[in-house]
C-alpha cells in the first residue's frame, strides 16, 4: 500500500498532538482534585482560625457565641473512641487471627469473608438504625454513650478486620512453621510469634478505624447523641454529644457567626484526625522497614 | 511456652490440658468472627421486621408506587418516590462529577504519572477520602451554594446540585484508586503490543487498557456509586429537606437518608406509624445499595479470573 509520507507525517503529528492533550487533560484532572482539597481546608481554616483559643477547648456550648466552646463535645468523643476501642478492638483482631490462622479456605470462612466485604459497603446510617433498635431500644440503654459506642463500634469492626488480616498475612510462614519446629501449639505460634511480629501494622488499621469513627455524625444522630448539652459523661449510661454532631448542629443554625463556630470545631476535629493518620503512617513505615530487614 | 511442657508425652495431663485450651481458644476467635455475621442477621431483622409495623398500615404498593411523601403531616401520604427520586438525582450529579475525573486520574496515576508523582498524589487523594462527610456538608453550604447563587442566580439555597458536587468530590478518591488498581493490574504485554503495532500511548491507554480493565471499572464506579446513594450529612445539610419529585437540581429536594435523620432528630413518638417510615425508608435504601455492592462484586470476581492465569 502507497501512502504519502506527507500525510502519514501529519497523521503521527496530530496523534501525537492528541496524546499530549489527552496526557495533559489526565493531569489536570489529578492536580484539580488535590487543588479541592486545598480549598476546603483553606476555606475552613479563614472562617474557622479566629475563632480558635483554649475557651473555645474548655467551654461548654452556650446560646451565645462568645462563650459557646468544644468541652461537652471532646469529652464525648474521647468517651466514644474508648467504647469503640474496647470493643472493637479485640473483637476484630480475633476475627482476623480466626479468618487466617485457623479457618482458612473453608466453606465457612468464604462465607465469612464475604459477609465482611458486604457489611463494609452498609450505609453507616444503616448502622445507626440498627443502634436504635438493638441498643437504644431492645437493651434499653437509651441515649447513652455506651449505646453511640457500640454502634460505632460495629460499623468499624469491618474495617479493623480486613487491615488486621492483611498485617497478619504479611508475617512471613517460615515463623510460623520454625515455631511449630520448636515445638508450640497452634495459639501458642499466634500468640508469641505472629501477633508481635503483626503488631504495628495491626494498630496502623485500629487507629484508622478509629478515625473513620471519630468523623462519623448519621448513626449517632440516630441512636440521640444530645446537640446541646452542658455537662461531660462521667458513667457509660450518660447523655454525650460528639465533635462531628456538635459541628453539625451549629453548621446547621441561619446565623453565620455560628458556622464560623462550626468552621472552628472543623478545624479542631481535623487537627486531630490528621494526628491519628501521622501516628499511622509512621506505624505503617516502620513495620514496612521492620518485615524487610 | 514452659520447659515443662515439651518434657511431657503425648497423652499426659498438662499436654490433654493443652489441647483442651487450644480448642476453647479456636471456638473463642470464631464466635469473634461470627459477631459479624449477627451483624448483617440484626441490620436485616431490624430492617424486616420493623418495617412490617409500616406495611400493616400502608400498602407497600402505595409506598413503592406514590409520588407525595407527607408522612409527618396531614394529609400524610406515603409514596416514597420523592425521596428515591431526589437521592437518585444526587447519586446522578454525583457521578457526572466522580467518574470521568476519577478515572482521568486513574489513568493518570497507572498510565504517565512517575513513581515520584505518585507519592506526592496518593496521599492526597487519602485525605480527600478521610475527610469526614459533615466537613464535605459544611463546605457545600458555605462555598458551593454561594458560588452556585453567584452563577445562577434563582439557585435556591439548598438545592441538588451543591450537594451533588460534593458527594461527587467525596468518591473521587474511591473512584480513583479502584479505578488505578483496575488499569494496573492489566498485563503490560497487551500496552507493549499497542505500542508495537505503533500506536501513541492515549490509544494504549483509551483503546487496549481502558478497555480490558473495564469490568475492574465498572465495579469501582459502581461501589462509589452505592456509597453516593448512602451518603447522609452532605445531603442533609446542604440539599434541603423538601420531598418532591423534580428533575431541576437547582431547587430544595429531600433525599432516603436526609429524611431518616430529620425524623431521628424530631420527637417522632415510638410505635406511630411515622416512626416505623424510618425502618421502611431504610430497608429501600438498604436494598438499593445492597444489590448495587453485589453486583460489584460479581462484576469484579468476573474480571479476576480473566488475568489470573
Amino acid at each position: 500500500m502507497q501512502v504519502d509520507p506527507r500525510v502519514s507525517a501529519r497523521i503521527a503529528r496530530r496523534s501525537q498532538a492528541i496524546d499530549g492533550l489527552f496526557r495533559t487533560f489526565c493531569a489536570v484532572c489529578t492536580w484539580t482534585g488535590i487543588a479541592i482539597l486545598f480549598l476546603l481546608i483553606g476555606k475552613i481554616v479563614y472562617e474557622g482560625f479566629s475563632g480558635l483559643d483554649m475557651g473555645f477547648l474548655t467551654s461548654f456550648p452556650s446560646r451565645h457565641v462568645e462563650r459557646a466552646g468544644l468541652k461537652a463535645a471532646i469529652m464525648g468523643s474521647v468517651w466514644l473512641m474508648g467504647i469503640v476501642a474496647l470493643f472493637a478492638v479485640p473483637v476484630g483482631v480475633c476475627a482476623a487471627i480466626y479468618l487466617e490462622e485457623y479457618g482458612k479456605a473453608g466453606r465457612v470462612s468464604n462465607f465469612l469473608e464475604t459477609n465482611i466485604s458486604n457489611l463494609a459497603g452498609v450505609p453507616s446510617i444503616v448502622y445507626g438504625i440498627l443502634g436504635l433498635a438493638i441498643f437504644v431500644r431492645t437493651m434499653h440503654m437509651g441515649n447513652s454513650v455506651l449505646a453511640g459506642g457500640l454502634t460505632l463500634a460495629l460499623l468499624v469492626l469491618p474495617v479493623i478486620i480486613v487491615s488486621a488480616r492483611e498485617a497478619i498475612r504479611a508475617v512471613p510462614p517460615g515463623h510460623r512453621t520454625a515455631s511449630y519446629a520448636l515445638g508450640a501449639s497452634k495459639w501458642q505460634t499466634t500468640w508469641k510469634v505472629v501477633l508481635p511480629s503483626a503488631l504495628p501494622g495491626v494498630l496502623t488499621g485500629v487507629i484508622l478505624s478509629l478515625s473513620r469513627a471519630m468523623g462519623e455524625t448519621a448513626p449517632l444522630i440516630l441512636v440521640g447523641a444530645a446537640s446541646y448539652i452542658a455537662s461531660t459523661p462521667a458513667s457509660p449510661m450518660d447523655r454525650y454529644t460528639a465533635l462531628p454532631i456538635q459541628i453539625y448542629d451549629w453548621a446547621s443554625r441561619p446565623q453565620a457567626d455560628f458556622r464560623d463556630l462550626a468552621a472552628s470545631g472543623i478545624i479542631v476535629l481535623l487537627v486531630v484526625l490528621f494526628l491519628m493518620n501521622a501516628v499511622a503512617i509512621f506505624l505503617r513505615q516502620r513495620f514496612l522497614s521492620r518485615l524487610k530487614g | 511456652m514452659t520447659a515443662n511442657s515439651t518434657m511431657d508425652g503425648p497423652g499426659s495431663p498438662s499436654v490433654a490440658r493443652r489441647r483442651v485450651a487450644e480448642w476453647f481458644i479456636e471456638r473463642s476467635l470464631f464466635l469473634c468472627a461470627l459477631l459479624s455475621v449477627f451483624t448483617t442477621a440484626g441490620i436485616l431483622y431490624v430492617l424486616f421486621g420493623q418495617s412490617l409495623n409500616f406495611f400493616r398500615e400502608v400498602s407497600p404498593l402505595e409506598f413503592l408506587t406514590g409520588t407525595r411523601w407527607t408522612p409527618l403531616f396531614r394529609p400524610k401520604s406515603f409514596g416514597v418516590l420523592p425521596l428515591v427520586g431526589g437521592t437518585a438525582m444526587i447519586v446522578v450529579i454525583a457521578g457526572i462529577v466522580a467518574l470521568p475525573i476519577g478515572l482521568s486520574i486513574g489513568i493518570y496515576l497507572s498510565e504517565y504519572a512517575s513513581p515520584l508523582q505518585k507519592k506526592i498524589i496518593k496521599p492526597f487523594l487519602e485525605i480527600l477520602a478521610g475527610i469526614p462527610t459533615i466537613v464535605y456538608g459544611f463546605f457545600a453550604l458555605t462555598f458551593v451554594t454561594p458560588v452556585l447563587q453567584k452563577l445562577i442566580p434563582e439557585t435556591e439555597i439548598f438545592n441538588a446540585l451543591s450537594a451533588g458536587i460534593v458527594v461527587g468530590i467525596m468518591i473521587l478518591p474511591m473512584v480513583a484508586s479502584l479505578s488505578e488498581d483496575a488499569l494496573r493490574s492489566v498485563p503490560a504485554s497487551l500496552r507493549q503490543g499497542g505500542y508495537a503495532l505503533g500506536a501513541t500511548s492515549w490509544q494504549v491507554s483509551l483503546s487496549i487498557v481502558v478497555p480490558a480493565a473495564i469490568s475492574g471499572i465498572s465495579s469501582a464506579f459502581i461501589l462509589a456509586l452505592s456509597r453516593a446513594f448512602g451518603e447522609t450529612m452532605a445531603v442533609t445539610i446542604a440539599a434541603g429537606s423538601t420531598p418532591k419529585l423534580t428533575l431541576d437540581p437547582l431547587e430544595s429536594i429531600q433525599t432516603m437518608t436526609a429524611f431518616i435523620v430529620q425524623v431521628s432528630k424530631g420527637d417522632t413518638p415510638v410505635g406511630t406509624v411515622e416512626y416505623y417510615t424510618l425502618f421502611a425508608v431504610a430497608l429501600v435504601l438498604f436494598a438499593i445499595t445492597f444489590s448495587m455492592n453485589i453486583a460489584a462484586n460479581r462484576i469484579q470476581r468476573r474480571y479476576r479470573e480473566v488475568y489470573d492465569h
